[in-house]
């Protein structure tokens, strides 16, 4: 089998994929709640860059923004005013194990069916995606912008009411009883 | 292995001159932010009516080297009950997150690191809102509650005060239409017409929200000495306290750069499109000379020998510098061949772009530490009610109010200048609602309370 | 030039290991933060699929995943944090107040 050459593309996705990778598995097993916080922060970047990959620059700025410099600014928040020294030394893992065994195996017997069955059908490999030159893209965030207020214009108002009502669930869930 | 190798190659090739760049400006970045700290403190002892730094150098020019190798060989110290790896990680970060936003600003027409990226501004400002984990896990990792208040208090004052700021870059954006840093300041040269101006208001929104994004007096709670010690940077010390020190400069340089660039025209000089006012170009080199002939006239009044002989390399440094700004100005007057003219414009703009953007930034850097010597600290509940009931509340309705402006202003084919005529009554009728808003607030807050005393930290 | 299988089968990755955490762990905020875990899994397939067809519709939808997760932080947290007043806990099975 010849050497194949990795061009830039690939090496930057296999980076940032086993940074993913690596990062969610260590934000699920970590026994601190902040380190569980800052290796999902390393997943959401990680993730970023995979989007900046895919050539999509406007989500990965808003998963930097939203998700990292937002949501994860609010999950990090409240880790710090639930006090948790307690929750430290006590028991991580529910008795659920067999369940998480269980789930996780049908869901990769699932997808090994599948990657096998289009293996078996001949000329119905994987698409590849293309490695289109940047400049021949037209802009991301202009494009995206476009797509998002002609054809999705309504299901954004409903976002827009979603987050509307979140807020209100929200404060209304954290104001302290009179 | 192989094809590795190759690929880094290939990445070398194409990429060389931005890596280059960078670390240049890694390298650069701590003496210069050193000169901020130095500028800084001369400015207080002035406005104080004291000296300030004088022992080292002349006029203590020197300080900020002797400062740094004083934090670089002080002991590192690592409390004991502290979380190891997130106290070695949070001055990084936070460092990190301030020096690669720096990569997406744009200095002059061609000065940029990551040149034309799509998403320009909202790089900067994602990026260097990036920098906030490294104060909440450093304040958490110290294990110390004057720490953790800091670190809450950051948190807080950041994720509130970002809705303003935002706002107010969207309220530029209108005007641009464009994210790109570069297509920026060029809309602002087709308008003729600083953003800032047109929009005063989100202008100031900015201005406000970004003293308190980046931790600055009368805004520094997280760090706010008579209450918390030193906030999230108590339990560090030497080389680690000195990198905070270094991103919260940083993170001043970098959002001066963002409001220079969105509201202050960027390297564009005052009134670009004005040509009878071209002998502004002047002014620069003539500053320079005046700063060089005043070193010269200094000179004999210094006490020592070294002293005298650094004065006159300042000097030296003044008139070079004016030298090289004037003579792409000279070149473009009519007396000069004309291709040697045009050979000179980039040059021109390269130079004086980069000589204005700078001063700007000076400028704004300046007005920060103006509000430092000059307001005294607020208190946390007033920082959250400042940025929830007055600030958010301006910013949405000045968005709102600006675009409708900017429809109507073009439905009057309102041009240049003239649409300052639709946008200054919005901004007016924007502060004057906030403004409304906030004092029917307080007046049902204050019938409601009945006297109970409010709760600082709800 | 990457067959799209690397970035379903990254996608499939993260969205396990959110599950398991999601199952297995007693820690609310943990099981909150393996939940986003899974919606960025999500976002990473719809963004792949996006680059494929050569069609924004997928980074639109990624978009409103990601307000989605907003929501669904905000309301979480904003219900740990009330839980946590009343019970002094954040795990799990000590949520247990309807079992009586």
């Amino acid at each position: 089998m010849p050497l194949r050459i990795l061009m830039l593309d690939q090496v930057i996705f296999y980076f940032f994929a086993a940074i993913a990778v690596v990062s969610a598995i260590l934000t699920v097993t970590r026994r601190n709640v902040v380190h569980s916080a800052i290796f999902l922060i390393t997943a959401l970047l990680a993730t970023a860059g995979i989007f900046l990959q895919l050539r999509a620059e406007f989500l990965f700025i808003v998963q930097i923004i939203l998700y990292v410099g937002g949501i994860m600014v609010l999950f990090v928040f409240v880790i710090m005013l639930v006090n948790l020294d307690v929750a430290v030394r006590q028991l991580q893992f529910a008795r659920q194990k067999w369940v998480a065994m269980l789930i996780s195996l049908a869901l990769a017997a699932q997808v090994g069916l599948m990657l096998w069955s289009t293996g078996k059908m001949p000329g119905q490999g994987m698409p590849v995606l293309v490695a289109a030159p940047v400049d021949k893209l037209p802009p991301n965030s202009e494009a995206v912008a476009r797509s998002l207020f002609e054809s999705y214009l309504l299901p954004f108002e409903i976002a827009s009411v979603l987050l509307l009502v979140a807020m209100i669930g929200a404060v209304v869930m954290a104001k302290k009883r009179a | 292995m192989q094809g590795l190798t190759q690929a880094t190659l290939e990445f070398v090739n194409q990429y060389w001159a931005p890596l280059v760049c960078g670390l240049a400006i890694v390298a650069v970045l701590p003496l210069i932010v050193g000169y901020v700290v130095l500028v800084e403190r001369k400015l207080m002892a002035d406005m104080q009516a004291r000296l300030g730094p004088m022992r080292v150098g002349p006029h203590g020019l020197l300080q900020p080297i002797a400062d740094a190798v004083k934090l670089l060989i002080k002991e590192d110290i690592i409390p004991d009950d502290a979380d190891k790896l997130v106290f070695w990680l949070a001055p990084v970060l936070s460092v990190g997150a301030a020096l690669l936003a720096m990569a997406g600003l744009a200095i002059g027409p061609a000065f940029q690191i990551a040149k034309d990226i799509n998403i320009g501004i909202l790089f900067v400002v994602g990026v260097s809102a990036l920098g906030i984990f490294g104060i909440v896990l450093g304040g958490w990792a110290s294990n110390s509650h004057y720490s953790l208040m800091g670190a809450l208090r950051s948190s807080a004052q950041l994720v509130s005060y970002e809705t303003a700021a935002g706002m107010a870059l969207v309220c530029g954006l209108l005007f641009a239409g464009t994210l790109n840093m570069t297509s920026i300041v060029q809309a602002q040269h087709e308008q003729g017409m600083w953003f800032g101006l047109l929009a005063p208001v989100a202008f100031f929104v900015y201005l406000v929200a970004s003293i308190a994004e980046t931790n600055r007096a009368p805004f520094d709670l997280p760090e706010a000495e008579s209450e918390l010690v030193a906030g999230y940077m108590t339990e560090f010390s030497g080389f680690r306290w000195s990198l905070y020190f270094l991103a919260e400069y940083t993170n001043m340089i970098v959002v001066a750069s963002v409001a220079t660039t969105l509201f202050l025209g960027g390297w564009l000089r005052p009134f670009p499109r004005t040509h009878w006012l071209d002998f502004i170009d002047f002014l620069p080199p003539l500053l320079l000379v005046a700063i060089g002939v005043y070193c010269l006239m200094r000179t004999p009044k210094q006490p020592a020998r070294v002293q005298q002989l650094f004065m006159l390399a300042v000097a030296g440094l003044c008139f070079t510098v004016a030298v090289v700004l004037a003579a792409p100005v000279l070149l473009r007057t009519p007396f000069v061949n004309p291709l040697l003219a045009s050979a000179a414009k980039p040059f021109y703009e390269g130079i004086h772009g980069g000589f204005w953007f700078i001063f700007k930034v000076s400028a704004y850097l300046y007005f920060f530490m103006w509000l430092r010597f000059t307001i005294p600290r607020y208190r946390f509940d007033q920082l959250m009610r400042l940025g929830w009931h007055f600030l958010i509340p301006l910013s949405i309705i000045n968005v709102l109010l600006i675009g409708i402006a900017m429809i109507a202003g073009s439905y009057l084919h309102l041009e240049g200048g003239w649409l300052l005529l639709a946008t200054i009554p919005a901004s007016i009728i924007a502060l004057i609602v906030a403004l409304f808003i906030l004092a029917m607030e307080q007046k049902s807050e204050r019938q409601q309370a009945g006297g109970a005393a409010p709760d600082p930290y709800a | 030039m990457l067959p799209i299988g690397h970035y379903l089968f990254l996608g499939l990755a993260l969205f396990i290991v959110g599950v398991i955490g999601v199952v297995t762990r007693r820690n609310v905020i943990v099981v909150l933060m393996s939940i986003e875990l899974i919606l960025n899994a999500v976002n990473i397939n719809l963004v792949a699929f996006s680059r494929l067809y050569g069609d924004v519709a997928g980074q639109v939808f990624a978009l409103f995943i990601i307000a989605d997760a907003a929501a669904e932080a905000a309301v979480g947290l904003g219900i740990i944090i009330a839980f946590f007043r009343n019970r002094e806990t954040v795990l799990a099975d000590e949520m247990d107040l309807l079992k009586w």
